[in-house]
């Protein structure tokens, strides 16, 4: 499996430089549409490299929005690991936790974090706050179902088994239920850390004066589909690149399962 | 006559599921150091049986002694080897052997070294770093029987462990087995269907009857170690005890 992997892995360049080919046949070339709506890789590459020193036309380079965007996906995304890992755990692991935090949870979960920021922003203002929560609770839910879903999924034949060496309840739940959910949790977490990047891009779009969505949003405003595309590459590389230092990370705390 | 100290000292067992009654008035003594094999019918309960023992389920009936008290996994020392495969995907071949004696609060030091003695004896030594799904199903049933007896236990429960495993492997388990039992003097409860096996294991051999299940008959077992499957004197045990089991 792994020599497999390592032979084509010129593969997985040669889907982006085909991607990108087809853009620039399309619009360079058979000009199918006009420059100014749909313009090509060639001058997205231009106006990347200009807005990572210039401000203009919305008051800060591309790294600035990136990093302010950041700040609060991280952040919120961090209050979700913090608090949601350990409710799904608890509620999977103790009963009355789990009588007791469902209802609230059940009716929670189907209102996406979107569906936050109007509150939100009468609450807290268009500020950093009101977006730390919304990505807040768009991490929380994947980190508390996950967790839960982990939890459940502890064999009776471990749990016999401490319990045959006398284990305590508590030392059941660390010993054996919290890393047989440990590859899920770490799941939830990844899911977590997408879902909290998406909701940041959003809602700085509604509501923000800086960040990666509130520069998509100035630029279709002035009519600036060239920034509006660096904005959106700008988004996907970062949401890959978490991805992929997440997997990492996973693959060295998740042990003794095949890989791939 | 065996004049070793009793250990386990079942009394009336009794085990109901709601009207269903599975255990019925059970009683029999195991002496320290002993190999005691349960046999009987498929489906005789003999699984609760062990569980009742090890307190996993509450007796409807009766009490069960070690060393004259009340049995309590955190006070006794207890290990049980189930059916399933019970090894945990998460922990290295060493981690795993190492469970019990953690669960146990032993310190590491020690931990260490009876980990490290265990392994050799079941020449894991060499795998100490893998983890399970690296692992072969006969090894993996050998790091389930190296965390049994790390712990040094009283008694040794075993529930059909080779239950799943083709026959040459069974046998070569089957002496470790008798091997461990020997140096190590632990008393040992062996569960099987297998008749061959109990009788090429056991001192004692008890028999059970069908649900409800109770005795049928106690066995005495002298063959001299180690035994010929094919001795007559073998054959002879092993046909009693196939009638007893096939009388009903």
């Amino acid at each position: 499996m792994k020599k497999k992997k390592s032979n084509y892995w010129y593969l997985s360049i040669l889907s982006i430089v085909a991607f990108l080919l087809i853009w620039w046949l399309c619009c360079n070339v058979l000009k199918m549409t006009k420059e100014s709506t749909l313009p090509g890789p060639v001058t997205i590459a231009e106006t990347f490299m200009e807005k990572m020193t210039s401000t203009a036309p919305d008051g800060a380079t591309l790294p600035q929005h990136i990093i302010s965007s950041l700040q609060i996906a991280m952040g919120g995304w961090a209050l979700g690991v913090v608090i949601g890992t350990p409710l799904g755990i608890f509620m999977a692991w103790y009963k009355k936790v789990d009588l007791f935090a469902r209802p609230v949870f059940d009716l929670l979960r189907p209102v996406p974090g979107l569906a936050w920021i109007p509150l939100m922003i009468i609450l807290f203002g268009i500020g950093i706050t009101s977006k730390i929560v919304t990505v807040f609770l768009s991490a929380f839910v994947p980190c508390v179902l996950n967790s839960y879903t982990g939890i459940r999924q502890t064999r009776d034949v471990h749990l016999w088994v401490g319990k045959t060496f006398g284990a305590t309840n508590f030392q059941m739940l660390r010993y054996i239920a919290i890393p047989t959910a440990l590859p899920l949790v770490m799941t939830g977490i990844r899911v977590a850390l997408g879902a909290s990047w998406t909701c940041i891009v959003a809602a700085e779009m509604l509501a923000s004066t800086k960040g990666l969505g509130y520069m998509i949003q100035q630029a279709r405003g002035i009519y600036r589909p060239d920034i509006i595309i660096c904005g959106m590459i700008a988004i996907g590389i970062i949401g890959a690149l978490f991805s992929a230092v997440l997997s990492l990370i996973e693959n060295a705390v998740v042990k003794g399962v095949r890989k791939e | 006559m065996d004049n070793r100290d009793v250990i386990l000292h079942v009394d009336h067992m009794t085990k109901r599921f709601g009207d269903l009654l599975v255990l019925n008035d059970i009683s029999f003594d195991v002496r320290k150091g002993e190999f005691l094999c349960i046999v009987g019918p498929t489906g005789c309960g003999k699984t609760t049986f062990l569980n009742c023992i090890t307190g996993l389920y509450e007796l409807s009936d009766g009490q069960i002694l070690v060393n004259g008290e009340p049995v309590d996994t955190r006070k006794h020392n207890i290990a049980y080897i189930f059916q399933e495969y019970s090894t945990m995907s998460w922990l290295t071949v060493e981690q795993n052997v190492a469970f019990g004696l953690k669960i146990k609060n032993v310190p590491k030091a020690v931990i260490d070294k009876e980990v490290a003695e265990v392994l050799e004896m079941v020449g894991l030594t060499k795998y100490k770093d893998y983890y399970p799904v690296e692992l072969s199903t006969s090894m993996l049933q050998r790091v389930v029987i190296a965390r049994a007896f790390a712990t040094k236990p009283d008694i040794l429960l075993m529930d059909e462990p080779y239950g799943q495993l083709d026959v040459e492997l069974r046998f070569r388990l089957e002496d470790e087995l008798l091997n461990l039992w020997r140096k190590l003097g632990t008393t040992v409860i062996f569960i099987t269907h297998n008749i061959e096996e109990a009788v090429y294991l056991s001192e004692n051999i008890l028999v059970l009857t069908n649900k409800p299940t109770s005795i049928k008959q106690e066995l005495k077992n002298p063959l001299p170690q180690p035994r010929n499957v094919v001795a007559p004197e073998f054959v002879e045990i092993r046909n009693k005890v196939t009638d007893l089991i096939k009388w009903w």
